[in-house]
């Protein structure tokens, strides 16, 4: 066959019939930096991202913190584990958002018509996004401090906040892209997307101390995953008397393994099916 | 001989439309076949369905002999897609678009970085390289585009609608560069609303229309299969037209006259018919700045053989 383009021929890789996992997983890594070249490109997007849990911090403690526990800096102690734990959740609609936006701009026509692991554009993006996590969990934790938050425990016990964050935010990443790909425009995902992420957000014990709260409105708080990434983080960080994270974190964990169980084959289906 | 695109009575339906109802073409190995069609007759469906972006729901299609259905993963490391809607990332450069794809198909970032320069040089945005993708004019995107397309050297180059939407300008160069292509051995599928491009580009062309084949052939063979030659009078006085269409009718019979600007056009098999038009034209007094015989164009073949006018009663597919 004639080598097209009459410049230096390429050689091209033999013509296979699938792609092996760890090949696929590369090109994930690929696609990922894709989204970290935007975030190079324009780095505000990150700073956007991480101003309203700033402000929300800045309200709630000189707004509430003297009426809610009589102590802004108890209530900064309190509350900003929380805020990390709901803004990180709120942040992974942004991978639906980003996957809507991509779908309907044709790019993915071009990344699907190409020999690639065929689940390498989710992986991709969801990996992307989880390093504007990082990066979030960071400043907003920087900002806390800066307002004088104490991390009362150890440097080892922050990373494993942070890591039992990613490993939450890794799974709700999932549940994004599936209603990117359900409400496919991004519109649509700013506004019903992020109301479906309502309940897991905010009908949690961020804010107030879930014995507060009327009992229907209890049942709620206490199965959600939210609530129990936030004791665990609390924990990690800030603990106020002697609990222990492990309970919080392995129910962390498992509900995040449950969410993946579920959310990741409906993703992939529809991610995957050629209409 | 193995073809490069071998489709065989594709169906595929949407909830409401049927929008193939049975195309059969092949397409031979460095040859350009022109997929002409009004909007809706199933144009981007077929390409698709190459693409392995759509599933058909019956029927085989083939790229150098590997099926679209069962072997997608060959189909798509031997198949370039260039879609109506430029697929780039509009937040990426176009550097960053084309290294991309290229370490996507395994390259290395060097080779990738390479072929991407030499691809920019090759369709001219050298200098816009560094720039966004989203602030490149249409013609710049489209030519982007290709180019992604081309990064892996496919064998099979499908081009959905190229140009439209172009000015001229840059039409003829992606014109031009679609001869380059296949000057390098490439085999090219274009689909497109435009005559004159599938007059151009063309080896052969396949005529779909609501979802079926309704003719194919090189040009000249539709040329000369639709009503063969065309009859053109324009009366020197427009107060005579209706005279003059009333004539013409008698004279040619079925061919279906339509007037436009003062001039009668009809279709004809018959070359005859002039001289005997010139006879009652003169015994009627009438007088004429304009009457010819000449091959029918391409339009003309194509609005006869699609109907013409009920393009706004389809639905998109």
């Amino acid at each position: 066959m004639t080598t097209a383009m009459g410049t230096a021929p390429l050689d091209r890789p033999p013509v296979r019939s699938r792609v092996s996992p760890v090949t696929a997983f590369r090109q994930g890594l690929i696609l990922a930096w894709r989204n970290l070249v935007k975030l190079k490109i324009s780095p505000a997007q990150i700073f956007v991202a991480a101003i309203q849990p700033m402000v929300l911090t800045l309200l709630f403690v000189f707004m509430f913190g003297g009426a809610i526990q009589g102590n802004r800096h108890d209530y900064l102690q309190f509350v900003l584990p929380g805020i990390i734990v709901q803004s990180m959740t709120l942040l992974t609609a942004s991978v639906g958002t980003g996957l809507a936006t991509d779908l309907n701009t044709g790019i993915f026509d071009r990344f699907r018509s190409m020999p690639i692991g065929r689940s390498a554009p989710l992986v991709g993006a969801i990996l992307g996004d989880l390093v504007r996590h990082v990066i979030s969990f960071v400043l907003v934790l920087g900002f806390g401090m800066a307002l004088g938050f104490r991390i009362t425990t150890d440097p080892l016990s922050t990373l494993a906040a942070l890591a039992l964050i990613m490993v939450f935010s890794f799974a709700m990443c999932w549940v994004s892209v599936v209603l990117g790909l359900l409400l496919k425009t991004p519109e649509a995902m700013s506004s019903i997307g992020i109301f479906a992420l309502l309940p897991l957000t905010f009908g949690n014990n961020t804010l107030v101390a879930t014995d507060t709260l009327p009992g229907w409105l209890q049942a709620w708080v206490k199965i959600n995953p939210v609530t129990h990434t936030t004791d665990a983080v609390r924990a990690l960080l800030a603990p106020k008397g002697a609990e222990s994270a492990a309970s919080p974190a392995i129910y962390t964990l498992l509900a995040s393994a449950a969410i993946l169980v579920v959310v990741v084959p409906i993703a992939l289906r529809l991610f995957l099916r050629r209409k | 001989m193995e073809y490069a695109i071998q489709v065989e009575d594709l169906t595929k339906r949407f909830s409401d439309t049927q929008a193939l109802a049975g195309v059969d073409f092949t397409v031979r190995p460095g040859t350009v076949l022109g997929l002409l069609g009004p909007n809706g007759s199933g144009k981007t469906t077929t390409v698709r369905i190459l693409a392995t972006l759509l599933k058909a729901d019956s029927g085989r299609a083939r790229i150098c002999g590997y099926d679209v259905a069962t072997e997608a993963h060959e189909v798509r490391s031997l198949l370039g897609v260039t879609g109506q809607y430029a697929a780039v990332d509009e937040k990426l450069t176009g550097m960053h678009n084309l290294v991309l794809v290229g370490r996507l198909l395994g390259l290395s970032k060097s080779a990738a970085r390479r072929r991407s320069d030499e691809l920019l040089e090759r369709f001219g945005l050298t200098d816009s390289a560094g720039k966004l993708a989203g602030s490149y004019s249409g013609g710049m995107r489209r030519r982007l585009d290709l180019a992604a397309s081309l990064v892996g050297q496919p064998s099979v180059l499908c081009l959905d609608e190229p140009t439209t939407g172009l000015d001229p300008r840059s039409r003829s160069a992606v014109w031009e560069t679609v001869r380059g292509l296949v000057a390098d051995g490439l085999t090219v599928l274009l689909t497109t609303q435009y005559l004159e491009e599938a007059d151009q580009l063309a080896d052969d062309l396949v005529v779909i229309d609501h979802g079926k084949v309704i003719a194919q052939g090189t040009a000249d063979q539709l040329k000369a299969k639709v009503g063969g030659q065309t009859v053109e009078v324009r009366p020197a006085d427009p107060q005579l037209l209706d005279d003059t269409l009333r004539l013409v009718t008698e004279v040619i019979g079925n061919g279906a006259p339509s007037v436009e600007g003062g001039l009668i056009t009809a279709a004809t098999q018959d070359p005859s018919v002039l001289p005997a038009l010139v006879r009652r034209l003169d015994d009627a007094g009438i007088a004429v700045t304009g009457l010819a015989l000449r091959q029918a164009s391409l339009d003309e073949v194509f609005l006869t053989l699609t109907g013409g006018s009920d393009e706004e009663k389809r639905t998109v597919a």
